[in-house]
C-alpha cells in the first residue's frame, strides 16, 4: 500500500512542481512588462 | 477564451478527482499483486499522454521544417515540455510498482532503457532550446525532435516483438484485462489527456507572452542607442 501512495504522491509532486515553476515564469514575465511600462512612462 | 480556461479547468479538477477515487476505491483489487497494481492506472495513462504529446510534437516540427510557421515551433516547444513531465511521471512510477512486484527498482530490459533514451532526447531537445541563442536553434530543435520520436514506436511496440521482463500490453497486442479496470483506465486516461492539454494551452499562452517581451525588449534595445545618438548630435 505504501508503494501505491508513494506512486500516486510522486505523481502529484511532479505535476505541482511543473505548474508552480509555470507560475513563477508567468510572474517573473509580468514583472518585466510592468518595468517596461514604467521605462516607456518615465520617458 | 479567457472565460472558458477557469470553467475547462474546473471540469478537468473534477474528473481527475473522479478518476482517483475509481482508481484507488472502486476498480477491483488484481489477485497476484493486489493493491500495489493500482499504480498501473497513473503509470499507463501518463505513458500514452506522453506518445500523444510527442507525436503532435513531431508533426509540429515537420510543419516547421515545411513552412517556417512560429506557431508550430511553439506548439512543438510545448508539446516537447509537458511529454517530459509525462515521461518522468512514467519513470518515477515504474520503478516505485517495479520493486514489491519484481523485487528490484530497475532492470535494462528493452521497454525500460528505450524509455530512458526517449526521455534523454527530449530533455536533450529542451536543453538545446533552452541554451542555444542560435538563430538556426528552432530548425536543430526540429530536426532533433523528428529523430526523437521515432524511438515512441519503437518504445511502444518493443513489448509486442520483444520477449521482456515488462508485462505484455494489455489492451491490444492479445492482452486481455477485466471490463471494469479497463473502464478506470480509460477514465484516468481521459482525465491526464485534459489536463496535459489544459497545461498545454496555458504554457502556449506564456510561450506567446514571452516572444512577444523577448522581441519588445529588443526593439526597445535596437532603439535606445539611435536616440541617444541622434540626441547627441542635436545637442552638439
Amino acid at each position: 500500500m505504501n508503494y501505491l501512495y508513494a506512486a500516486y504522491i510522486a505523481t502529484w509532486a511532479i505535476h505541482i512542481g511543473y505548474l508552480s515553476t509555470l507560475l513563477r515564469r508567468y510572474t517573473r514575465l509580468r514583472n518585466e512588462i510592468h518595468e517596461f511600462k514604467a521605462r516607456i512612462e518615465d520617458k | 477564451m479567457k472565460r472558458v480556461f477557469p470553467i475547462l479547468a474546473v471540469l478537468t479538477a473534477g474528473l481527475l478527482s473522479y478518476a482517483l477515487y475509481e482508481a484507488l476505491v472502486a476498480a477491483p483489487t488484481e489477485q497476484t499483486m493486489g493493491d500495489v497494481q493500482r499504480i498501473f492506472y497513473y503509470h499507463v495513462p501518463s505513458a500514452w499522454t506522453a506518445f500523444i504529446l510527442f507525436f503532435v510534437n513531431f508533426f509540429a516540427s515537420v510543419a516547421y521544417l515545411i513552412w517556417r510557421n512560429t506557431k508550430a515551433d511553439m506548439v512543438a516547444q510545448v508539446t516537447a515540455e509537458v511529454g517530459v513531465i509525462f515521461c518522468t511521471v512514467v519513470l518515477v512510477t515504474g520503478p516505485i510498482w517495479a520493486r514489491p512486484v519484481w523485487g528490484i527498482w530497475w532492470t535494462w530490459d528493452l521497454r525500460l532503457t528505450l524509455t530512458l533514451v526517449l526521455w534523454l532526447i527530449y530533455v536533450s531537445y529542451l536543453v538545446l532550446r533552452r541554451f542555444s541563442s542560435s538563430g538556426q536553434t528552432p530548425l536543430l530543435a526540429a530536426v532533433l525532435a523528428v529523430f526523437g520520436a521515432l524511438d515512441v514506436p519503437l518504445v511502444y511496440f518493443s513489448i509486442w516483438f520483444f520477449r521482456t521482463q515488462h508485462p505484455q500490453p494489455v489492451v491490444g497486442g492479445g492482452g486481455s484485462i477485466d471490463p471494469r479496470m479497463l473502464h478506470v483506465l480509460l477514465i484516468n486516461w481521459l482525465a491526464f489527456f485534459c489536463f496535459a492539454a489544459l497545461v498545454c494551452w496555458s504554457r502556449y499562452r506564456l510561450e506567446v507572452l514571452r516572444r512577444e517581451v523577448d522581441e519588445t525588449l529588443a526593439l526597445e534595445a535596437l532603439l535606445e542607442p539611435r536616440a541617444k545618438t541622434s540626441r547627441s548630435r542635436s545637442a552638439g
